[in-house]
């Protein structure tokens, strides 16, 4: 029922799949995430809708290949069905005019910045984007991000593009502004988002972040996704996945997304038959 | 010899007091399998056991069961040997007699009222709905169901559990269109993901997911009302909706530490193992932990189900509870079948604090002695802490399974739908009907967390009253029942 249309590697390791979901792209907004699940065997895995076209029926998303599910998801083809795309699943991303937002993302957060940054815009922000990346050989969609931005700052660890550095050139970028800076909005691995909100904390300006828990259902039913945030639990699936970075406890976050490493580590052992 | 009946109705055979046994799993074998425990009876036990049913001419069994069904009548069908006809009559009331066979509380319900309890033991009711319920499945006649002719109308349900299926049932045997919409990947509800494979078995609950396809009705899995389409947009295409999403928020006992890695709500234990078939892994993906020693927290049936899950999975299991074994709120066959398996029961116990390893792991509860007070409002007795009698179990999983609320995002996405303060839909029990025009609600999420027979009570219901509103439609009763 939900034909993958599309699914290739972008850079090493990162995937962007087109999948018809009619009713889901009908629904979607930006900041929003779908739970699929590739094969009847897989895990369910929450993914952020990366774009999507209500009009064709469809919606992207963008997934590293870190695990047997999503390396499940990877050996599929365009033609092939996955057995559930259910959503759109979470809050969207807080909208409205805020005045310059800067939007941070990494790894596959270059994708979920996409839609955020193309709405902000769209409302009469200003917007400027900052990616970053290991190398310039791993940023993807540059194009796409230029023309929903008013500037695009690349920041590579090996400076092959852009500034040298990563993260923690975050202050530097938002000082520099001419413009000042009224919002922050980061997506990436938790570590990136993490940093990027230890960077804007002290210049006082509100960062949301997008929490990467774990998920079994998405809709609040299970609770893993747990987190605490202003001291207190959210679920991430329907309380979020967006939050104040300032008030998120990162630790904790940190070693509840790590509670089954033995075991996906044990479960790829034995897909390779080891 | 023969002795009056105590409804004085007619003479009738010596009283057999004895009721059969139903052969079950031998503790020892069943905790290392997910079968099922209880294996069912026999045709001639069945026969035997419906044999001591004294046919009360004003059978007490009856007012006590949810759905009314003729239970005298079905069980003089077994014990004419005319199965086909027992199936009939309790299908007439019950469409999933398997499943209400195995998960009833009816040593509550019908069993309590059985002439027979006063004497000794009831006649085992459940058994024999099981029995047909089974029986059906391999021997049954298998006719095409009986479908009125199409009227046009279309209904969407939404929630594939119990209240979703039985309404779903009885409206496309109207002959109206109808479209299931349920969250998850399978339907079922509980009875797919919370309900543990070795009480019932996934293919029971298939079969009557297939008996619904049959009538023609169409399933959307992995659909979530509120999310993917609101009750309002739907409502632009169906002459009505029902809505049955169940109690699936879970609950947790208030203590600091509950966020550490081992720590699960009872759903998601039983979701990961159930619905993502977890003891599998690393067959199936979703893992499960193998942990050494669990303690489940409450101490209903959603508890019983995590400590036996939880032995089959090869650990040293605890129920904590804060009150006595004679209030354990779970149906006492599962405490006993618990108990013989060798789950730990400590009792009088309330944890205080989950204690953490440097890893974010949990490794032991801080709890707390209880003591009995006075009855409170549902007539137990009140547990009270007994000062200074604090004491440490290590553990390293704890499951919260102490209950669940209905799930707010329909009540958020739907305007003018009425909500109690318990975050149930609230409903005219006779009929279903909420506060918003052309929706009806039951089961788990307009009750609360109830039972299996409850939610198909409801469905029923509500089917009853769709039909008669789509047949002939009336003002809608604003606010009534409110
Ligand atoms: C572990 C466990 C053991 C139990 N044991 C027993 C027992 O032995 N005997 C007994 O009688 N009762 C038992 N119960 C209670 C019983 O299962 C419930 O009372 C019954 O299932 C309620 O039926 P329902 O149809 O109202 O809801 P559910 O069975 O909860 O089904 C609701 C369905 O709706 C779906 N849904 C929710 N929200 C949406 C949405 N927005 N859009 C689409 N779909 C949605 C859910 O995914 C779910 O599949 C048990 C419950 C649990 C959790």
């Amino acid at each position: 029922m939900f034909r993958l249309l599309e699914n290739k590697m972008l850079v090493p390791n990162l995937y962007h799949a087109l999948i018809s979901a009619p009713d889901v792209a009908k629904a979607a907004q930006a900041g929003q995430f779908v739970i699929i699940r590739p094969t009847e065997a897989s895990e369910r895995i929450p993914l952020t809708i990366s774009d999507w076209d209500a009009a064709r029926g469809t919606v992207s998303v963008v997934y590293m290949k870190v695990g047997k599910t999503t390396a499940e998801f990877a050996a599929l083809t365009a033609g092939q069905d996955l057995a559930t795309v259910a959503g759109p699943l979470g809050n969207p991303m807080e909208m409205g005019l805020f005045g310059h937002v800067v939007c941070v993302g990494g790894c596959y957060g270059l994708a979920s910045i996409y839609p955020m940054a193309r709405e902000l815009k769209r409302l009469g922000n200003r917007v400027t984007i900052v990616i970053e990346g290991r190398s310039s050989y791993l940023l993807y969609w540059q194009q796409k991000l230029r023309s929903v931005s008013d500037d695009l700052i690349v920041i590579t660890r090996d400076g092959s593009k852009g500034l040298p550095g990563h993260i923690n050139n975050l202050t530097g970028v938002i000082s520099r502004q001419a413009v000042p800076v009224n919002r922050v909005i980061i997506n990436g691995c938790n570590y990136l988002m993490m940093r990027g909100s230890q960077e804007t904390r002290p210049l006082g300006i509100r960062t949301i972040v997008s929490l990467n828990t774990l998920m079994i259902d998405g809709t609040g039913m299970c609770g893993v996704c747990r987190c605490t945030v202003s001291g207190s639990t959210k679920f991430a699936c329907v309380d979020g996945p967006h939050f104040d970075g300032h008030e998120v406890d990162w630790d904790e976050l940190n070693k509840r997304r790590g509670a089954y490493l033995v075991e996906e580590t044990q479960v790829l052992r034995s897909s390779k038959g080891e | 010899m023969t002795e009056q009946n105590e409804t004085g109705s007619k003479p009738v055979k010596k009283m057999d007091l004895n009721r059969r046994e139903m052969p079950k799993q031998q503790p020892e074998v069943r905790i290392t399998n997910f079968q099922e425990v209880a294996l069912g009876y026999a045709a001639e036990t069945a026969i035997e056991e419906a044999m001591r049913c004294l046919q009360c001419r004003k059978p007490g069994c009856v007012p006590n069961c949810p759905v009314g069904i003729d239970i005298p009548g079905f069980i003089a069908a077994i014990d004419q040997r005319d199965f086909q006809s027992g199936v009939n009559i309790l299908k007439q009331k019950n469409a999933l007699p398997s499943v209400c066979g195995r998960v009833c509380p009816q040593e509550e319900q019908c069993e309590s009222g059985c002439i027979l309890t006063k004497r000794k033991s009831s006649v085992a009711i459940g058994r024999l709905e099981r029995f047909l319920g089974d029986w059906e499945a391999i021997l049954g006649d298998d006719a095409p169901p009986e479908i009125a002719p199409a009227t046009g109308k279309k209904v969407a349900i939404i929630g594939g559990g119990p209240a979703g299926l039985t309404a779903a049932v009885d409206l496309a045997r109207f002959g109206h269109s109808v479209i299931v919409f349920e969250a998850l990947h399978k339907m079922g509800g509980v009875l797919s993901y919370g309900i543990p494979e070795f009480r019932l078995p996934k293919a029971i609950v298939d079969r009557e997911v297939n008996y619904l396809r049959r009538l023609g009705v169409e399933m959307r899995t992995d659909y979530i009302i509120g999310k993917t389409r609101s009750i309002d947009s739907l409502l632009e295409e169906v002459d009505a909706v029902f809505v049955a999403t169940g109690a699936g928020l879970p609950w947790f006992m208030e203590m600091p530490g509950n966020n550490l890695n081992g720590v699960y709500s009872a759903n998601e234990y039983l979701t990961r193992i159930n619905l993502m078939k977890g003891y599998d892994f690393p067959s199936a993906a979703t893992p499960v932990k193998q942990h050494r020693k669990v303690a489940v927290l409450g101490g209903g049936n959603v508890a019983m189900d995590c400590a036996r899950t939880a032995l089959r999975l090869g650990a040293e299991v605890s129920i904590l509870y804060r009150r006595s074994r004679e209030e354990l709120p779970a149906r006492l066959e599962e405490v006993e079948n618990a108990e013989e398996e060798g789950i730990i029961f400590r009792y009088l116990t309330l944890p205080v604090r989950a204690i953490g390893d440097d890893h974010f792991q949990v490794k032991a509860l801080e709890c707390i002695r209880m003591e009995l007070g006075e009855p409170d409002a549902s007539g137990r007795r009140s547990p009270v802490r007994v000062p200074e009698s604090e004491f440490v179990l290590d553990f390293d999983c704890v499951i919260h399974a102490i209950g669940n609320s209905p799930n707010p995002l329909i009540p958020a996405s739907t305007p003018g739908l009425e909500i109690s303060k318990r975050g149930t839909i609230v409903t005219d029990l006779e009929t279903g009907m909420t506060s918003k025009e052309r929706v009806w609600s039951g089961g788990d999420v307009a009750s609360g967390a109830a039972t299996v027979i409850n939610a198909m009570g409801a469905g029923r219901r509500a089917a009853t009253s769709i039909h008669a509103y789509l047949c002939e439609p009336v003002p809608w009763p604003r606010g009534e029942g409110a």
